[in-house]
């Protein structure tokens, strides 16, 4: 049963849930303009801006401990049923989500810093592409949240696949530039590192969907996700 | 991978399916099944309940809810025919007690209610003694000796978590009791009758916390031996005691459910508005 539109008796308490879903679209915000800016200062090659990802983080972990002592607060006082206990768990596990997307994406913007000393290496189109899928899925997951849309959270649910899709790509990529040349090793092994850090920014970005599916309807999406990474096997395939 | 493998991994995923009460948890036999019940406080007043249909699974909890005058205590007073005391109210439709239609002209009252007890919103002891308070009603159903008496009179303030704080002063009047002791000698006095439904109309209301939580730690005791329904306005004891709840509006009964899905997850709009206290 999607939250009702209806306001709260207690017009503190309706308050109080409205203040927490801003605070996650601040934080949802924040966590998108970093995924973008570490992206940018590779591709950019911007050791500046690559800093100013690094100093920024911060602030998504003083959120997440915020959001959680905020959830906790209202666990306690209003013992919240329902629809609005669901949100107030989503919430409180989208912010893990997001705190976790930061520190990718610091750790992104760490690495770009290294890449950026080291001679150009092919193209960087693919981090590109892939960022702003990354970030698109973010940004609908976090909208999805705040207009209380388990549709659109659906979507990006299923739509993770073409961000696989291209890190795979770069995954072949990176093993053929390591081959060719043991020079290109520093480099590519960090870009690899950055793809997957893009890679499981998405995952989360999914995480995020799921959750809001769940606050909105109240039941979990428990079928298997389409997924198409394939890298754990792009070499040789494991055994078993 | 081969299939003995595979079943290891399905069977250890999780907690293996271990569930917080389902519907599969609950008891499959119901002890009291009301059928199209309709309830009429007088001939020309509407109809304060209508057509309900809701089971008592047997010894369960089935917690009631929903905003005053929705008709939860009534449902609870045609069960143990209350209503009979006044003339005007009307009940039509089936409430069956293990088959046996209570509403039915022919059904002994006196016999009716050692089977179906109520324990009210007040604690209402009997100005006697507390052994008295106990006996009394034993007495009206049974001929018990001297001894048989002082054992059921135990029995019974033991069930009721009172015994300790009480037997020394078995004699005393209960009047000099406190609230919670009090409303914890009514549910003996209840219990001793050996009833097999015992009905609660808030019966935590007008005590203090901590004698709210021996109530209910006490109906999650007494549901081993008996079907229990719970009218409470405290969501969260309803959350807490119950494990099915059921919601009614305007003397109709919106949505029942067992009480994880029914405070986590409602399927109706409306219970979902009285949960959450968007209401009105």
């Amino acid at each position: 049963m999607p939250n009702s539109t209806r306001t709260h008796i207690v017009t503190s308490y309706g308050e109080d849930l409205k203040r927490l879903r801003e605070m996650i679209a601040r934080m949802g915000g924040l966590a998108e303009r970093q995924v973008a800016d570490s992206a940018l200062c590779l591709v950019r090659r911007d050791s500046d801006l690559a800093a100013e990802v690094v100093m920024r983080d911060a602030e998504l972990d003083a959120m997440e401990r915020e959001v959680e002592q905020y959830c906790v607060r209202l666990l306690a006082l209003r013992q919240p049923l329902a629809a609005d206990l669901r949100l107030i768990i989503a919430c409180m596990k989208i912010s893990q989500d997001l705190e976790r997307i930061g520190d990718y994406a610091r750790n992104g913007a760490k690495r770009a810093i290294v890449v950026s000393q080291q001679p150009m290496m092919g193209s960087l189109n693919g981090f590109e592409r892939m960022a702003e899928l990354v970030q698109e899925n973010l940004k609908g997951a976090i909208d999805a949240l705040v207009e209380d849309d388990a549709a659109k959270a659906d979507e990006v649910w299923g739509n993770d696949e073409p961000i696989d899709g291209i890190y795979n790509g770069i995954f072949r990529e990176m093993l053929t530039f390591m081959m060719e040349d043991p020079r290109n090793i520093t480099s590519a092994t960090h870009l690899l590192f950055i793809a997957k850090n893009l890679e499981r920014i998405g995952d989360h970005a999914t995480n995020i969907a799921e959750r809001v599916h769940f606050a909105v309807l109240g039941e979990s999406l428990t079928e298997e996700r389409p997924k198409a990474d394939i890298s754990s096997s792009a070499v040789v395939n494991p055994p078993g | 991978m081969n299939s003995e493998t595979q079943t290891h991994i399905e069977a250890s995923r999780g907690f293996g399916g271990m569930q917080v009460r389902s519907d599969a948890a609950l008891s499959m036999k119901n002890r009291i099944e009301i059928r199209n019940l309709d309830f009429f406080y007088g001939p020309t007043l509407p109809k304060a309940l209508k057509g309900i249909s809701l089971n008592f699974p047997d010894r369960q909890v089935t917690g009631m809810i929903g905003p005053s005058g929705c008709g939860k205590s009534t449902l609870l007073r045609v069960m143990n025919r209350m209503y009979s005391l006044y003339p005007g109210q009307r009940a039509e439709g089936e409430v069956l007690l293990d088959g046996e239609n209570l509403l039915d002209p022919q059904m002994d009252l006196n016999e009716l209610r050692s089977k179906v007890g109520m324990v009210f919103q007040k604690p209402t002891p009997f100005p006697m003694t507390i052994y008295e308070n106990i006996a009394f009603g034993v007495r009206l159903h049974e001929k018990l000796s001297k001894a048989e008496m002082d054992q059921r009179v135990e029995w019974a303030l033991t069930r009721a978590a009172i015994w300790n704080e009480v037997k020394d002063r078995l004699q005393a009047s209960a009047m000099g009791l406190s609230g919670g002791q009090q409303q914890r000698l009514c549910i003996a006095r209840t219990i001793a009758v050996r009833p097999e439904v015992i009905l609660f109309d808030e019966p935590t209301s007008a005590l203090d916390p901590i004698s709210t939580l021996k109530i209910e730690e006490l109906i999650d005791e007494l549901k081993r031996d008996f079907t229990i329904a719970i009218v409470t306005h405290n969501m969260q004891q309803a959350a807490r005691c119950a494990d099915q709840v059921a919601f009614f509006y305007l003397g109709e009964l919106v949505e029942v459910a067992p009480a994880a899905a029914m405070f986590t997850a409602p399927k109706h709009p409306k219970t979902q508005e009285y949960i959450t206290g968007r209401f009105g």
